[in-house]
């Protein structure tokens, strides 16, 4: 029978440090993500920060940490316009946008909203971006 | 759909004609407010207020080469906008970044509404779904057809 401390060292970094059932279970959080995650709790305090690399379902290298899908719930985005919470997210991210990120769906709810439905949606599928071929993944 | 065809090819073809005249700016460099190359952020201002519905895709409305601008496309298609400027950033580096600067976002797609922007594909998805998109066509004098397949399924 495994002890507890194996157990914890074989339990991916990712299922700990994941705040919610958003996480896709990927082995470990690169850079990008765990920017992402620290940046905009940092910036907007949130209730609920769901995240999800969805790189893998386009035309990049594996690994690669270019698109991203978050829901992030706060009650700083009370009385705020869609374009304004959307304006705060880039705010906080604008590094990373200026660099890695390729792609940030955004869902921003105040904490009532996410109530009402709190689920991380799915992005749409690739269309192969300027690679000329559909789905091939880059070299 | 086809006069969207037409009118999405020829602005293109507009666009085209008319870049090459502006500064381009250094990759990742970020433009401040007007610095966007004085010439690019007035072409870019004369585009997205000459048509009452612009969107900036990575591709065309009858191809698009992204899954978030194939969302604006259909969702404009769901509302029956026919008549709307398309630009596609693939085309062409310059319009990919000076747009992005010019809007102070950084993705594409973009959408603009009466020369407004409005936002990327999350928001116009939102507009959808709440509503909202019907009215601000209706502001423009677009008759969302949405609107029409209502009264038929009351009849």
């Amino acid at each position: 029978m495994p002890s507890v401390a194996l157990l914890r060292r074989l339990v991916p970094m990712a299922t700990r440090v994941c705040s919610s059932r958003g996480c896709a279970g990927s082995a470990t959080i690169g850079p990008v993500e765990a920017a992402i995650r620290t940046k905009l709790q940092q910036a907007l305090s949130p209730e609920v920060l769901e995240l999800r690399n969805e790189s893998s379902g386009h035309a990049v290298a594996p690994g690669s940490e270019t698109h991203f899908r978050v829901a992030v719930v706060s009650s700083r985005f009370e009385g705020l316009s869609p374009l304004q919470r959307h304006r705060l997210v880039h705010e906080a991210l604008s590094e990373e946008l200026a660099g890695p990120i390729h792609a940030l769906a955004i869902q921003a709810r105040t904490p009532a909203q996410w109530r009402e439905n709190p689920q991380l949606d799915t992005s749409p599928p690739c269309l192969g971006g300027s690679k000329k071929t559909r789905g091939t993944p880059a070299p | 759909m086809n006069g969207s065809l037409g009118r999405a090819a020829a602005a293109v073809l507009r666009w085209g004609r008319g870049a090459g005249g502006g500064v381009p700016l250094a990759p990742g460099v970020r433009a401040a407010g007007s610095g966007a190359g004085g010439g690019q952020a007035e072409r870019l201002d004369g585009l997205v207020k000459k048509d009452k519905v612009v969107v900036f895709l990575k591709g065309t409305p009858e191809r698009p080469q992204c899954g978030f601008s194939n969302a604006v496309v259909q969702i404009l298609r769901l509302h029956g906008v026919r008549d709307y400027a398309a630009y596609n950033v693939l085309d062409d580096p310059e319009l990919r970044q000076g747009i992005k600067d010019y809007s102070n976002w950084p993705t594409i797609p973009q959408v603009y509404l009466n020369g407004e922007f409005v936002g990327g594909c999350d928001i116009l998805l939102q507009m959808h779904q709440n509503g909202d998109l019907v009215e601000e066509l209706k502001k423009l004098g677009i008759r969302s057809a949405l609107l029409d397949e209502k009264d038929q399924d009351s009849k």
